[in-house]
């Protein structure tokens, strides 16, 4: 019982991590029909980028800040200056570019910090919560983080104005721009949203893989697995799906497969989802009349 | 009277389709304007030109500024309300949050705030509504909500694309009637596209007739409306 339990609080560690990433990718699906590749490389990049401030003396929580907001001015660069021209450029010339962005940030954080494993510190002291080996302050903390950042984002869309714009704008674009909203803009902000998110993930999970520029490559495998089993439409459905593709393949791992057939198990269930239920567990199916 | 809305040789363009030849347009400060014809005379066109939502030539001037330029999302924000064509609701929020989307681009909060008041006034079944998905909504309170939403703008014209279009009679009369009041109270200038040609004369004081991206004549609602000829060859009855 005590191991299930230990396999269960690693699982919803994981997957607090799944969910950041598939909450990135959704967040730019829901308003271009796209899958950016690159989520993984730019929330790796901006690990680095902590890493390198932690480096030169800034504080954890100091370095942390600072990275997710340059993963937002970041990705809303990308958006503007990259994608932007590439607006109405047909889906196959931007799976390249996500590819290209992707293999450019790999070599970029390979260039400037080489390519040997690093080491990247935990704010959480090395305790055990409640004194009985189950859940580790680590754990704790990367759950709390996540869900602290969930909260911050559903006020944000729920709540503000220019939440509500952006959710319009991802929902009928030629309706919006007839209601004042600079759609545009609009996708440029999800992009910036989509790395901090990502930026946060990179960090949570840095000190547990350690730090390499391929370190989120397995991991965008899962956020992409969780994004798909909760509907890669519906941003609850992604955080919902990335808790239970961590639990998931945390149980089935140590009881059914073992360890290394892990990554395998996510590609099968994103096999499984497209083929029994595409639109995931809690998406709406489109239905469109012809 | 001085015009809010003067379009000179607007042309518009569906891809490799011309859909507008030299169109020329006025609409008065206050004023209403029916703009009439058959399907696929292009009135949609005229709007979504008027709005920069497709490819186009020739200059639109809104209040004495050459918006011919501007983006769809700049026009709206100097005062043109359109309520478009399919009447463009968000399927997926809630009727409160269609129409609070205004408040995005409003300064005055407070003014917006009565505006949303008066939108509940002049349609009491948005308010019984308030929090459901307005893609639950019916046709006509649909088209209420587009109204509705356009009107949050603080527009000083709207454009208006059938808004009797799929409706009921009497939805329909009661939307018109509505939007007399909008244009006598808020006095803001109409330019209404409608298949249905006696109920828009009774609302428009001015009409062009469009025929394959031409405008065939134009004048006085009376005028059109006591012309047998003109009715029967265009407006059919």
């Amino acid at each position: 019982m005590e191991f299930f339990i230990q396999q269960l609080v690693a699982g919803l560690t994981s997957g607090a991590i799944y969910a950041c990433v598939a909450l990135g990718l959704v967040m730019i699906f829901v308003s271009t029909d796209h899958i950016n590749f690159a989520q993984g490389e730019m929330a790796m990049f901006a690990t680095y980028l902590a890493w390198a401030m932690i480096d030169v003396g800034f504080s954890y929580w100091m370095a942390f800040v600072c990275a997710v907001l340059l993963a937002f001015v970041g990705g809303l660069f990308i958006q503007r200056v990259i994608l932007k021209p590439l607006e109405t450029a047909p889906v196959l010339s931007l799976v390249v570019c996500f590819i290209a962005l992707l293999s450019f940030f790999n070599a970029l954080a390979g260039m400037l910090w080489s390519f040997t494993i690093k080491p990247f510190p935990t704010p959480f002291p090395p305790k055990d919560i409640f004194g009985n080996g189950l859940v580790s302050a680590q754990q704790l903390g990367i759950v709390a983080v996540t869900v602290i950042m969930l909260g911050i984002l559903t006020v944000f869309f729920r709540y503000t104005t220019l939440g509500l714009a952006m959710r319009a704008a991802a929902q009928n674009a030629s309706s919006a721009r007839l209601m004042g909203v600079r759609v545009s803009w609009m996708l440029a902000l999800g992009w910036g949203l989509a790395a901090a998110i990502g930026a946060v993930a990179g960090m949570l999970v840095a000190p547990i893989v350690f730090l390499d520029p391929n370190m989120m490559t397995g991991i965008l495998v899962y956020g992409f697995a969780g994004a798909l089993v909760g509907g890669i439409g519906n941003p609850m459905g992604a955080v919902a799906g990335g808790f239970i593709v961590g639990v998931l393949e945390n149980l089935v791992g140590s009881y059914l497969i073992g360890n290394e057939l892990k990554l395998s198990f996510a590609l099968a269930m994103v096999v499984g989802v497209l083929l029994l239920k595409p639109a995931g567990i809690f998406g709406q199916v489109i239905v469109r009349r012809v | 009277m001085a015009a809010i809305l003067d379009v000179k040789g607007l042309s518009a363009w569906y891809g490799p389709i011309r859909a507008l030849y030299d169109l020329d347009l006025t609409i008065e400060q206050g004023g209403v304007t029916a703009l009439l014809g058959a399907n696929g005379a292009g009135k949609t066109t005229t709007l979504r030109a008027i709005c920069n939502m497709t490819r186009r030539a020739g200059t639109t001037t809104f209040d004495g500024k050459d918006i011919s330029k501007f983006t769809t999302e700049d026009i709206v924000r100097l005062g043109i309300g359109q309520v478009p064509e399919g009447r463009g609701t968000f399927t997926g929020l809630s009727v409160d949050e269609n129409l609070r989307l205004a408040f995005h681009i409003r300064k005055d909060r407070a003014e917006a705030m009565r505006d949303m008041d008066l939108v509940f006034e002049l349609f009491p079944r948005l308010k019984e509504r308030i929090k459901q998905q307005a893609g639950t909504l019916s046709g006509g309170e649909q088209q209420m909500l587009a109204v509705g939403r356009a009107l949050m703008l603080a527009p000083r014209l709207m454009l208006l694309d059938e808004p009797s279009f799929g409706l009921a009679p009497l939805i329909v009369q009661e939307i018109f009637r509505i939007l007399k009041r909008i244009n006598v109270e808020k006095k803001v200038s109409m330019l209404i596209v409608e298949q249905n040609a006696a109920l828009a004369l009774e609302l428009a004081d001015h009409v062009y007739l469009l025929e394959t991206g031409r405008v065939v004549t134009q004048g006085p609602s009376e005028l059109v409306k006591n012309d047998e000829t003109l009715r029967k060859a265009y407006l059919g009855y």
